[in-house]
This record gives C-alpha cells, sequence and structure tokens, in this order.
C-alpha cells in the first residue's frame, strides 16, 4: 500500500536511499546535507553500513571503494565538500565501479550557510558525470532509485545535487517499495580497469567520452525531462530543477502563453531542445546560478544554424547569483516580453551586516550560544595576543567570533594553521594565533599543522574543541569515541596526536577559566615555533542535552557601574538597559561564569537557591 | 493572496532561532497531509538557527515550489514582533498578520548598537498596512504551564484562518510535542484558539 508522509527534502531522499537499497553511505555533515545521513543513522533494524567520515574525499573514496565490489553505495556532502574530493571524482569517472555509486552533493544558492555559491552542475560537465536536478522532495526520493539503476548500466558514478530548498524544504512526499535484492561484495581484478596508471588512463579516457551519447540517450527517455509544446506558440521557456517551479508559477501567474521544458538531468534533453527550438522565435533560460543549461542551447543552435533567440544570464536579464524564486521569474518574464512589471518592495527580510542598524528594525544576526566556550576562549586570546595579532579562523560556530574582533580570516574547511603558516612565511612580523574546531581539525586541519610545525612557522594554532560538530547540527567526530549510529570506538587524543606530528608546546585548558586559558596562550605566544592550545569544554548545547545543570549567575544592580566589560562579551544573556545604564542577565544565563570573572566590581555572583 | 490554481493558502511564520517556528510549521504540515492536501515548505536551518532571525514559508495545496511570492500569503504568523515587520512584505494586502507582542532582543540591542522600537510603534506600524491581531503569546503560554509552549498558543490562535479542522491541527500537535508536556500544549492550543 503506498503512503503518503510529510517530510524534509534530507528526510526523502534518505527514504530513496532505502528505497533504492543502498549498501554503504558515507559523507560529511555540512549544510543543508547534513541530515540526510543523520536519518540513516539514526533508523532501527538498519540493513546497510552508514559512516560519518572524517572529510568529503575520504567519504568519496569509501563509497568508491564499495561500488567497486559491486554494492550500492552513496556518499553525500556539500557543494564545497566537493572541493575536497575533486581528486578521487576526476579519475572515478575513468575508472567506473562495478555496482552503483550515487554522490550527493547539496548547493546551497544564495549562501544560506556557505561560503561560496559554487555551482556543482559544473562538476558534472567538468567531470563528464551525469547529474540529476530535482523540482521537490519527492522527485528527490524518486531519483535516487533511478540514479542506482543508471549508475549500474552504465558502471558510471551519478551526481545527484539538491539545493537548500529541496534539502530544507518540506512537502508530501508518497512513500515507494523498498528494493530488497542486495548485490553480494565481491572484487574482481581488473587491472587495466581499477590501476589508473598512465597507460590504462589512455585507454579509459576515450570509454568516458565514447559513452557520453548513450548516456544522454537513457537520461532523454527518463522522466526527469518533460516538454510541453503549445501548438503555433513561438514562446519557448527552458527551466532546471527548482527553477522550473518558480517558472511555472510566474507564467501561471501571468497568463502567459509558452512551449516549456522542465530539466532534470545533465547532459540536457537534446532531442527536446531541438523540437523546440524547431517552432519557436525566443527561448528564455531559468536556472538557478551558472548558466550550464543556457551555454549548451546556445552550443547547440549554432550547430543546428538555429536563429532563435537565447535569452537568460549570459547577457542579463535572469540573475547569475542568489536563488531564484517567483518574483524574480516575473520581473524577468515582463522585461522580456515587454509587459508592466508588477510594483514589488525589494530588500526584505536580513542582511548580516554585524554593526548596521536599519533604522526602523535591529539587525538579527545568527550568535553563538549563551555559554558557549567560544566566548572564554577568544576573550583571553584577544587579551593574551592583542588586538592588533592576527587571528585567521576556520569553518564552524567559531566563525561567529567575527563578532569577538579573533576572526580575521575564513577561506576553507581546514583553512585556518595553513593561513597562519603562509603570513608567518611571508614575514609578517605581528603575532598570529589561528583557531579551528575538533571536528575541523580532523578533517584538513591535521595536515595543516604537520606542515606548519615540519617547517618551523612560529604560530599559535588554537584547538576549540567543543566535542562535537555543532555548527552542522552535532554529529559525531573521531575525538568522541562513537560512531555515526552510537557505537564506541576508540577516542583520539588530539594533545597526543598534536605531539605526535611533532609540536612541542602543546596544553589543554578549560576555556571557562580565564585566568588559566590567558596564561596558557601568554606562554604558547612566548614559545619559539609552531605551539598548540586546546581549549577542551563541551559544547553548551550537548552539556544541556546530557544533563549538566549549573546555576545561573545575576548582576547586583548596586554593584554594577555600567562599564560594559560583561555586555562586551556578546552573550545573548547579558542586557545592558540604556537608561539605568546597568546590566543585567536574562533567563537564558547556562551559568558558564565567564562573564563573573570579568567583572572587576564583584557584581555578579550566581543566584543562590 | 495565493492565487487559484497554484495554492489554496498561504501561510509565512516569522521568527527567532529557537523559538520553536519549526515545530509550528511541522505541526500545520502534518495535519495538511492527513488532511490530503498537498503541501509545500521552505525553512530556514543551518548558520540562522543561533538566534538569528528564521522565516518559514507553508503553502497548503500547493505543487509547485515552496516560496511564496512577495505579496502573496494570506496569513502571517509572526512569533515576535519585530520579525513581524522584516518580513511583512510577504503578506498580501488583505492579508491578516497574527503578532505576539512578546519581544526578543537580539545582540545588536543588549549590546546596545541597535534600539529596539517600541511594540506600540511595530503595532501601529503593521496596522497601517495590514489587518493585525496582537497580543501576548508568550504570557498565554506561560498561563498554560510552559513559556516553551508558545509556538503552540500561535498555532492555536491560526487554527481558526487554516483550511484544516481544529481537531487535526490538535491530533497533529499531540504526536509532536514532547510526551511530558502534551497536556501544557493542548491547553496552549486551545488559549490561543479563543483569543480571535
Amino acid at each position: 500500500m503506498s503512503k503518503r508522509e510529510y517530510m524534509l527534502g534530507n528526510v526523502a531522499i534518505a527514504r530513496g536511499i532505502v528505497e533504492g537499497g543502498g549498501q554503504v553511505i558515507s559523507g560529511y555533515p555540512g549544510t543543508p546535507s547534513s541530515e540526510i545521513i543523520g536519518t540513516l543513522a539514526a533508523m532501527q533494524d538498519r540493513d546497510f553500513y552508514v559512516e560519518w567520515s572524517v572529510n568529503e574525499k575520504v567519504a568519496l573514496e569509501v563509497a568508491a571503494g564499495a561500488a567497486m565490489t559491486g554494492v550500492r553505495s552513496v556518499v553525500t556532502m556539500k557543494h564545497v565538500g566537493l572541493n575536497v574530493a575533486a581528486d578521487p571524482l576526476m579519475t572515478l569517472a575513468y575508472t567506473g565501479v562495478k555496482g552503483s555509486i550515487v554522490i550527493i552533493v547539496a548547493d546551497d544558492p544564495s549562501c544560506h550557510s556557505s561560503q561560496n555559491e559554487q555551482d556543482t552542475r559544473r562538476y558534472s560537465q567538468f567531470s563528464m558525470i551525469p547529474c540529476l536536478d530535482p523540482v521537490d522532495p519527492q522527485e528527490a526520493k524518486d531519483m535516487i532509485s533511478y540514479a542506482f539503476e543508471f549508475s549500474n548500466k552504465f558502471q558510471m558514478p551519478v551526481i545527484f545535487r539538491p539545493t537548500t530548498r529541496i534539502s530544507h524544504g518540506k512537502s508530501d512526499v508518497l512513500l515507494g517499495p523498498v528494493n530488497e535484492t542486495k548485490p553480494i561484495a565481491d572484487f574482481q581484478k581488473d587491472l587495466e580497469r581499477w590501476v589508473m596508471i598512465p597507460k590504462n588512463a589512455r585507454i579509459q579516457h576515450p570509454h568516458l567520452l565514447a559513452i557520453q551519447r548513450d548516456m544522454l540517450a537513457e537520461l532523454e527517455k527518463s522522466p526527469w525531462n518533460s516538454l510541453e509544446m503549445h501548438e503555433g506558440c513561438k514562446f519557448g521557456v527552458i527551466a532546471s530543477g527548482l527553477a522550473s517551479a518558480y517558472a511555472k508559477e510566474a507564467l501561471d501567474n501571468m497568463g502567459i502563453d509558452a512551449c516549456f521544458l522542465k530539466i532534470g538531468t545533465y547532459p540536457i534533453p537534446e532531442a527536446k531542445i531541438r523540437t523546440m527550438m524547431d517552432q519557436v522565435d525566443t527561448i528564455l533560460v531559468f536556472e538557478e546560478m551558472e548558466p550550464v543549461v543556457e551555454e549548451q542551447v546556445r552550443i547547440m543552435a549554432q550547430q543546428l544554424s538555429s536563429p532563435v533567440e537565447i535569452i537568460g544570464k549570459i547577457q542579463a536579464p535572469v540573475p547569475r547569483i542568489f536563488e531564484l524564486n517567483v518574483d524574480v521569474c516575473a520581473d524577468v518574464l515582463a522585461e522580456v516580453l515587454d509587459l508592466e512589471k508588477p510594483d514589488m518592495p525589494v530588500d526584505i527580510g536580513e542582511d548580516f551586516e554585524y554593526e548596521a542598524c536599519r533604522i526602523d528594525l535591529p539587525m538579527r544576526p545568527p550568535v553563538m550560544c549563551p555559554g558557549c566556550s567560544h566566548r572564554g576562549t577568544f576573550h583571553a586570546m584577544k587579551k593574551a595576543f592583542g588586538k592588533n595579532a592576527i587571528f585567521p579562523s576556520d569553518i564552524g560556530c567559531y566563525t561567529l567570533g567575527i563578532q569577538s574582533g579573533t576572526v580575521d580570516t575564513t577561506l576553507c574547511m581546514g583553512g585556518s594553521i595553513t593561513v597562519a603558516s603562509g603570513m608567518y612565511q611571508a614575514g609578517e612580523t605581528k603575532p598570529i594565533c589561528c583557531s579551528i574546531g575538533d571536528s575541523t581539525f580532523f578533517h584538513t586541519g591535521m595536515n595543516g599543522l604537520l606542515n606548519a610545525i615540519y617547517n618551523k612557522a612560529d604560530i599559535t594554532v588554537t584547538i576549540v574543541d567543543n566535542r562535537t560538530t555543532a555548527m552542522t547540527g552535532h554529529q559525531p567526530n573521531p575525538g568522541m569515541g562513537r560512531t555515526a549510529t552510537g557505537e564506541e570506538t576508540s577516542e583520539v587524543d588530539l594533545a597526543a596526536l598534536c605531539r605526535s606530528l611533532g609540536a612541542e608546546f602543546v596544553k589543554t585548558v578549560d576555556p571557562y577559566d580565564l585566568e588559566r586559558t590567558e596564561e596558557v596562550f601568554k606562554r604558547a605566544k612566548s614559545f619559539k615555533g609552531t605551539s598548540v592550545v586546546i581549549t577542551e569544554q563541551l559544547c553548551v548545547i550537548d552539556a544541556k542535552r546530557s544533563g549538566i545543570r549549573r546555576k545561573p549567575f545575576i548582576i547586583e544592580a548596586d554593584k554594577c557601574v555600567g562599564c560594559k566589560l560583561c555586555v562586551d562579551l556578546g552573550c545573548p544573556a547579558i542586557e545592558f538597559n540604556l537608561e539605568t545604564k546597568v546590566a543585567s542577565i536574562n533567563a537564558m544565563c547556562t551559568g558558564c561564569a565567564v562573564c563573573s570573572h570579568l567583572c572587576k566590581f564583584d557584581a555578579i555572583m550566581e543566584v543562590k537557591k | 493572496m495565493s492565487s487559484e490554481g497554484i495554492s489554496q493558502f498561504d501561510l509565512i511564520i516569522a521568527g527567532v532561532g529557537g523559538q520553536g517556528t519549526i515545530l509550528a510549521s511541522d505541526i500545520i504540515g502534518k495535519a495538511a497531509v492527513k488532511e490530503n492536501m498537498s503541501v509545500r515548505a521552505a525553512e530556514t536551518h543551518g548558520m540562522a538557527q543561533r538566534g538569528g532571525s528564521v522565516v518559514n514559508h507553508i503553502r497548503i495545496g500547493c505543487e509547485l515550489g515552496s516560496m511564496i511570492p512577495l505579496k502573496g500569503a494570506d496569513v502571517m504568523l509572526a512569533l515576535e514582533p519585530s520579525e513581524a515587520l522584516r518580513y511583512i512584505d510577504y503578506l498580501a494586502e488583505d492579508g491578516v498578520v497574527i503578532v505576539n507582542t512578546a519581544s526578543i532582543h537580539p545582540v545588536t540591542v543588549s549590546s546596545g548598537h541597535c534600539t529596539y522600537p517600541k511594540i506600540d510603534n511595530i503595532i501601529a506600524k503593521l496596522k497601517e498596512s495590514r489587518k493585525v491581531i496582537a497580543f501576548d503569546a508568550t504570557a498565554l503560554a506561560s498561563e498554560a504551564g510552559h513559556l516553551q509552549s508558545m509556538n503552540v498558543v500561535m498555532v492555536g490562535a491560526i487554527s481558526n484562518y487554516l483550511p484544516i479542522p481544529s481537531e487535526t491541527l490538535l491530533g497533529s500537535v499531540k504526536t509532536l510535542v514532547p510526551q511530558k508536556t502534551v497536556d501544557i500544549n493542548v491547553k496552549a492550543f486551545e488559549l490561543g484558539k479563543f483569543q480571535l
């Protein structure tokens, strides 16, 4: 019996992996992809293997190895994670697989939670691995089973690309049957295929090129592309993935008659595009981010000597940046068809200028939680190193330390220690102290530390160890002694690991203890060479979940002189009354006590019960 | 307003990360699916959940995209007053905004960088262009038994407008809230429902 359920897009994708008979699933957390593995790992009675890997390259290789044995595997990551995994990706296109592999890469147009807006469809073109692009959670789920079959048929990886609005959208989803047949792992030696030495690469590259036409023909028949031709209609719209839903709504709202092609696969369906080109005078292309479809349509028009006019984002008016939506599509349609533009407000919602205040509304940027230990770390760091020091940082909750003045650079995962080293090697004489989280350190920070020590960089490396991967939703990592599914495993000792990489100065402190933390930072600063300070304190959300309760603090109003030393910590639990010039602590206080160590007037104290 | 043939009912939920906007959307979305209606919803996860500004879109009886066009929502449920103002342009000119008058000051205000407008001024500003229903849902939640049930008070309030039977919504509340808080949340729902 079929069943409808209300599901998060990522939960629907996880369901698709189960329905398709996925057997080995690996990945590294990254918004908006993280809930896929989270959902699978939380399932009872699993008949598949699921892991959080230490980074995306590792995860892709684990999934590749599994698929080489003949089973069905999946790897999940966010778009920038594919940069880390690009090395195995490019050559996996040559070797192919024996079972099947689906590479799930979630894109984030508008950078809701990301450092850039890169378009994974470019990797599909680059690697010549086909890509599927869903319009909604239902299609996202259904595409996974198709991707397993396609991958197995062509012995090729398949990229599956949801975007934020798919992964973090919700919808009613019709469940399908579960594929109960599971291939048995049985690796067959085949040197020409699995050993990519130059001689074999020279065989596999032509093979990869040769199968492109066959893969296109198969994708062309798939249900993911659909063409609606209207008799006599000279205006065509091509829209891909989610943009097809926006474009459709705008067309319906405005009552515009258009031939319509919805695209869900790459390479794009050439026969359907040719059918449209034969009838219409103008083709308008809607797609989020890069002009991938538009470029292909232009190439086709040139090859076919078609006189059709192609409008998209290469020469405006469709924006090349940020998400599309119905309003943007309506605006473009009005411009292209010379219709009256609807009068619409602009500039709504939130921008993240930390210091900016709109006249009517205060900004509400995301902040570190009340009681977050990073606040203590950053305060002590700034005091020990001084405002003029350079503070390269990394990617995690602690990037929010931008408000504490202790995040001067954020480039990519693991890019803190390395950027700090480069600055030192360039001859920078200001003190350099970088920060990186525990999970990010395991991801790609370790090799940066090894490199810094090996090349004698005189910098301080701070590992802010909150014992979890907090920003993406508290996924376990190798420092925690348990796996994705909660099984016990070996717990990596961070200090011992740093020493084994060659570090001679390694100190672990509790960042709630401001005095000691500051003192350790001062010693690290004066140490000649690469020093490591590990500030260890459980993430305040995890602490609460595990039942740790600390007494909250209050400020005695008559002792408060309004110096704002505590307010400057930026803790959401501390408020300042502009009229009375007195600070107070609200109900959000978790009792970390950091502010009480700062107060020079002993005005902050534990609530006595 | 939501247009015929595209969506039956479009709802915006605005609030602050941590207030339970996602649970509020889930209660409504799940209830709609139970009534055999198709639903499309968009949520804010990740970075913006750390006390940031949050907006969810829910479209009932819709099979297209989850994002509501500007001036397209039938109702806006605002769990925090300044967030109502921030996203008001999503609400149709003849739409209704149901707003909790209890404010949460962002760090930019508590640290003295920005000022928070007077609640009365926010409500007056909203009333300039839209129909407004304003009450202190946080106080009602406290009356129900726990401050955290404020989101359910608000769902109770909007139940008068949704194309979903009240019993289905209440059933959805009972399955989605932690089991030991069911009684508090049922009371919260009723208190919200009878505000209107």
